[in-house]
């Protein structure tokens, strides 16, 4: 490797993805932004321009449900206690969006969870695939000391939003897919086993599964999904009095630390 | 105490003043007072190390920081964070902004704060081992489960798009060698590079300079991946504010650059180039 690489690049973007002509028109992955695209409805839009295709009515209603059901515009909730704290230090509304957009990059919730439970199922897959015990592959995700995302959940024992996600995927006839029986069945070994319950990102990434999305399109795809959640509690902290969300008193930070000491010569 | 929403810190103590709970009248950091005795008797690098790693550092510590935020404070308008900031800057954004797009572009595994991440797992598990290295670069562990992160492309803390070592990486290598400990990273990268610029084929980077001395403070992966975003955020402000005052008609416009491989349509000649 060498510069060399750098020079094809330096003042050329050959790109089949997308270009602006201003004044002119747009093109989105070979289609004219205006007057194909026009009439979309922006969620549709949003898969579009990950996937490069229309995923259909079916797959984007359902993707957009995933969007509308964790949307929880309470700021207990961490991007949206972000958001919230950024509210009340009078941030920006975008800066507080951003800042809490980029907490939902998290490990123990959002994309994390949700890229690494969508790759266990296709991996499970591919262990079914070669006529092997789906229990055994949980068993030995388990046993190699792997987190299982999708089951178990910090701060609570049930998802409200698994029954949810149900109903909405059995109305648009995406119920009964592979990924999804084999994320219950998954599931109802783990709570005999080890009494896990199950969060609905393994429901989310089982579908994802079925719908055929890579890691990357479903991380890309959630990046916003908690955003619609965050705008109340931006709302109701830029209302409140500045510095007033949920302040902090100094004896409650609980000190673990050295005793004090003098800062001497040395 | 009356809220039953406590944080918990092991390094940081607030006294609040006696006429108001939520105002602090003594702030300790890892025990010293702050305001009282740090302000005025510490460094700016003696603290920063003290607040990263609980104990007063030692004066070479101190200067080997302060070597390599000099090293770092601009990585200069061609490096993509400062670039994210001066599009930023030239817009006339917020400089939060302009920043938060710094640390964006400046985050990532190509020169970024993950690329110090990366070294320094490797450093961890391979040490002062040049064979060990050797074999790592010809078979590079990859990791098989998809995370957030995309795989590698290249060796850490070296850069595939460079020929042979720039001439600030060696300067900042030799300069970070003198004050560097002599069984440590730095010392090691310094008298080795040559030859993992032989196993990876290409040259030594600032990022890999910059993690090894990292390590040579005593830093864990993610210490190091912090300080080394916060240690190059001068010059991105600083080219995001002279962005700002050049203003817009002299920053670059890319639209003739993109080239559109499957445009259904013929393109206007006479409409590219036109700004925004």
């Amino acid at each position: 490797m060498s510069h060399q690489r750098l020079l094809a690049t330096e003042s050329t973007w050959p790109t089949h993805r997308g270009k602006a002509y201003l004044s002119e028109r747009v093109i989105m992955h070979g289609r004219d932004l205006h007057h194909e695209l026009g009439d979309w409805h922006w969620h549709r839009l949003w898969l579009y321009s990950i996937l490069g295709r229309d995923p259909g009515e079916q797959v984007a209603a359902m993707l957009n449900f995933f969007w509308v059901a964790t949307s929880y515009p309470d700021p207990s909730i961490w991007p949206n206690h972000v958001t919230a704290l950024a509210a009340s230090a009078r941030a920006t509304a975008s800066t507080s969006l951003v800042a809490g957009i980029a907490v939902s990059e998290a490990s123990i919730y959002g994309r994390r969870p949700e890229v690494k439970a969508l790759d266990f199922f296709y991996r499970a897959g591919r262990w079914c695939d070669e006529g092997k015990e789906l229990e055994a592959f949980v068993d030995a995700e388990k046993a190699s000391g792997r987190i299982l995302y999708g089951y178990g959940r910090p701060l609570a024992k049930t998802d409200e939003r698994i029954a949810h996600t149900m109903d909405k995927a059995q109305e648009l006839g995406l119920a009964h897919g592979r990924f999804v029986r084999m994320a219950f069945d998954v599931h109802r070994h783990l709570e005999n086993r080890f009494g896990y319950s199950m969060n609905v990102a393994a429901v989310n990434a089982a579908l994802s599964a079925d719908m055929g999305l890579s890691c990357q399109e479903y991380q890309l795809f959630a990046s916003l999904a908690f955003t619609a959640g965050m705008v109340p509690c931006y709302l109701d902290a830029r209302d409140q009095a500045e510095g007033c969300f949920l302040p902090v008193r100094c004896d409650s930070v609980v000190y673990h630390g050295p005793d004090k000491r003098e800062w001497g010569a040395e | 105490m009356t809220s039953e929403f406590v944080y918990h810190s092991h390094f940081w103590l607030e006294e609040p003043e006696l006429d108001n709970p939520f105002a602090a009248r003594h702030c300790y950091c890892h025990g010293y007072d702050v305001y009282g005795q740090v302000i005025t008797r510490a460094g700016w690098f003696e603290y920063l190390l003290l607040l990263f790693q609980g104990q007063r550092p030692s004066p070479e510590q101190c200067r080997l920081l302060e070597t390599l935020a000099k090293v770092l404070a601009n990585p200069g308008p061609r490096d993509a964070s400062v670039r994210a900031a001066m599009n930023a800057g030239v817009s006339g954004t917020t400089p939060s902004s302009a920043l938060i797009a710094a640390l964006a572009a400046g985050s990532g595994q190509y020169g970024g704060g993950q690329e110090v991440t990366v070294w320094l797992q490797w450093w961890q598990a391979l040490g002062a081992d040049l064979p060990a290295w050797q074999a790592r670069i010809a078979n590079p562990e990859v990791e098989e489960i998809p995370d957030i992160w995309l795989p590698m492309e290249h060796c850490p803390g070296f850069d595939p798009n460079g020929d042979s070592t720039p001439t600030p990486v060696c300067q900042a290598l030799d300069a970070l060698a003198t004050q560097a400990p002599a069984q440590g990273a730095v010392t090691w990268l310094s008298n080795e590079y040559q030859a993992l610029e032989q196993a990876t084929g290409y040259p030594l980077a600032m990022v890999g300079v910059a993690s090894a001395a990292l390590a040579d403070l005593g830093l864990e992966p993610d210490q190091a991946t912090m300080l080394y975003l916060i240690l190059r955020l001068p010059g991105a402000a600083v080219h995001a504010l002279e962005q700002k005052r050049l203003g817009w008609k002299l920053f670059p416009y890319y639209g003739p650059a993109i080239q559109l491989l499957n445009d259904p349509n013929t393109p206007d000649p006479a409409r590219e180039g036109v700004s925004p």
